[in-house]
């Protein structure tokens, strides 16, 4: 029987008035899939956004450097976690998703399509890229969809330190030897405008964000976010004593607000559409990690089973016996 | 610095130290590429605490150094023939159950190695190894139970595993075969007497090898004297990889 319109629109004044929904309340069909697509593509962001730091724990200069490092990347394996399950709550498996990642149907931030060259990288992917996705983050901690709402809650308090490591990082590169510094500078330059492009097109560009703000999904615009991260970001950079690659980048005192050039949407399609620099590694090394495991899964698997059995076995012989 | 003719003490805090650090690395390698997602933050976990002892080790050892010695001058400007380790630790990830069975093997010895460390008359050392079983105990626990579920799941995962537990046998020798620094330890009851611990290390291996109906490995112990600074070729890359940034910018600090 298909919902009829009083549903939808009564799920609407729901939302409308701040009220959670939960895995089991009726939602339109077109929500669930809405939410199933961006908190998968969520939850692969976190996997796949491993690769590129991951590249660099095995270099880290000093051994604190080295365990900072790989406890932010350990806490994206964590938050990969926590939103597999709440997407799980609406009725996709785990195995499912991943699938889809695998044969290239799900898609992951496109930023993490580009390379960490130097380890001052890992200084701005925290400092830019975890930025990034801390001003969205924020936004969803309060979205409509209860697990998933939760599920960001917990992951901001984390996110928090990861900005941190990696401004600390550029801080004592900004601060360190003359080869640092350029160091540091370079890879601002490599990582800015594509954290910018982390926000998504513009508004008038982005056919579901109007359907996501009703649905209380969103909060605020591609546009918005974008504009915050930018006042936020450069009186950062300012203090760092190194330069954003924008020429056009000027405060703006009528709107009190940063204005910025214009970015290169076709550089951002071509990295969506599988053409970025690492694409292919990335979804290699995916899909790879996750066929080396096939026999561990399923020996755990098999093992599980085995005890279950067992376990069913044993236990009416022991309650006999006791008997 | 003449790393070999420095305070017995520091010699025993290297050793210790360095076996910390290079398995540590090693398992730090899997992060991103785990066989599940639930165990990719579990070998990022027994990195993390083996980095972490690591440093509690080179920071006591650097304090009674001096001069203004540093942890990082002790992991990062040191060359292989100047590390500790044992050979076992140093070798290469292989696949998970290569991993879990070098693991299995040297967790047995360093639960072991740190019950009798908590007793040390080197009240600094036994600190630490205070903190460190606790750790070390859930290490153990959990290759424990790998062993057994891989051994104990399904055909192919037995075979893996037994030819894993095959390939690292002969490596386990030298966990008990005392080097001149280990004697010096034991002498001033800084550490136990390592050949004193085979016994124990080989009720703990056989107790869960049996759970999983797997047999002790056969084969001969490797010569091998990693203890000594002879290690097999692999840590040399595994050094020129960690320590390429400092050795690159000697000057900077990071
Ligand atoms: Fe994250
Ligand atoms: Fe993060």
């Amino acid at each position: 029987m298909a919902p009829s319109i009083d549903m939808e629109a009564r799920f609407l004044d729901y939302v409308s008035a701040e009220n959670k929904v939960e895995p089991k309340d009726w939602m339109p069909d077109a929500y669930r899939k809405t939410l199933v697509r961006q908190i998968s593509q969520h939850a692969h962001s976190e996997i796949v956004g491993m690769l590129p730091e991951a590249n660099w724990i095995t270099r880290a200069p000093s051994l604190r450097a080295k365990l900072i490092l790989l406890a932010k990347v350990q806490d994206e394996a964590g938050h990969g976690l926590y939103l597999y399950s709440s997407a799980e709550t609406l009725g996709t498996s785990r195995d499912q998703m991943i699938d889809d990642l695998h044969t290239g149907k799900a898609k992951y931030s496109s930023i993490f399509n580009y390379p960490t060259l130097t380890w001052a990288d890992m200084g701005a992917v925290g400092w830019l890229v975890d930025g990034a996705a801390i001003q969205n983050q924020v936004m969803l901690c309060r979205t409509s969809y209860g697990p998933y709402s939760r599920a960001m809650v917990r992951i901001c308090k984390e996110e928090s330190f990861h900005q941190r490591q990696g401004y600390e990082i550029m801080m004592h590169l900004a601060r360190g030897t003359k080869e640092q510094k350029a160091m540091a500078q370079d890879a601002l330059n490599r990582w800015w405008w594509p954290s910018l492009m982390m926000f998504g097109p513009s508004d008038d560009q982005s056919p579901n964000s109007a359907q996501s703000m009703a649905w209380r999904i969103k909060r605020k615009s591609n546009d918005e976010l974008r504009q915050e991260f930018v006042d936020k970001t450069v009186p950062q950079a300012e203090f760092l004593g190194l330069t954003l690659p924008d020429p056009d980048l000027k405060w703006n005192e009528e709107r009190g607000h940063y204005d910025f050039g214009p970015i290169d949407w076709a550089e951002f399609f071509a990295v969506v559409a599988g053409n970025g620099p690492c694409n292919t590694e990335r979804l290699e090394a995916r899909r790879s990690a996750h066929a080396e495991g096939t026999w561990v899964r399923e020996a755990a698997t098999a093992y599980a089973a085995k005890q279950a059995a067992r376990r069913a076995a044993t236990a009416p012989t022991a309650k006999a016996s006791a008997a | 610095m003449k790393w070999d003719t420095c305070d017995a003490s520091v010699q025993y805090l290297l050793h210790l130290g360095d076996d910390a650090l290079i398995l540590g690395h090693r398992l730090s390698e899997w992060c991103g590429h785990g066989p599940i997602l639930e165990e990719d933050i579990a070998l990022s976990n027994l990195a993390l605490d083996l980095v972490g002892l690591a440093r509690q080790y080179y920071q006591l050892a650097a304090q009674r150094i001096g001069n203004g010695m540093t942890e990082d001058r002790i992991a990062y400007w040191r060359s292989d023939r100047e590390f500790r380790n044992h050979v076992l630790v140093e070798q290469p990830n292989g696949d998970f159950g290569d991993t879990m069975a070098r693991q299995f093997y040297f967790d047995a010895f360093h639960f072991l190695q740190l019950e009798a460390l908590q007793h040390s008359s080197d009240i600094e050392l036994a600190a630490i190894a205070r903190k460190a079983i606790k750790e070390t105990t859930y290490h153990a626990q959990h290759s424990s139970e790998w062993v057994v579920r891989l051994g104990d799941g399904t055909d192919e995962s037995r075979a893996r595993i037994t030819a894993s537990l095959a390939k690292f046998w002969p490596f386990t020798s030298e966990l008990f075969e005392p080097s001149s620094v280990d004697r010096a330890a034991h002498a001033a009851g800084w550490g136990p007497d390592v050949a004193s611990l085979r016994g124990p290390w080989l009720d703990l291996v056989q107790e869960v090898l049996e759970q999983a109906e797997l047999q002790l490995p056969e084969g001969h112990a490797k010569l091998l004297r990693g203890k000594s600074g002879i290690h097999s070729e692999s840590l040399g890359f595994l050094l020129a990889e960690m320590q390429s940034l400092p050795r690159a910018y000697p000057d900077a600090t990071w």
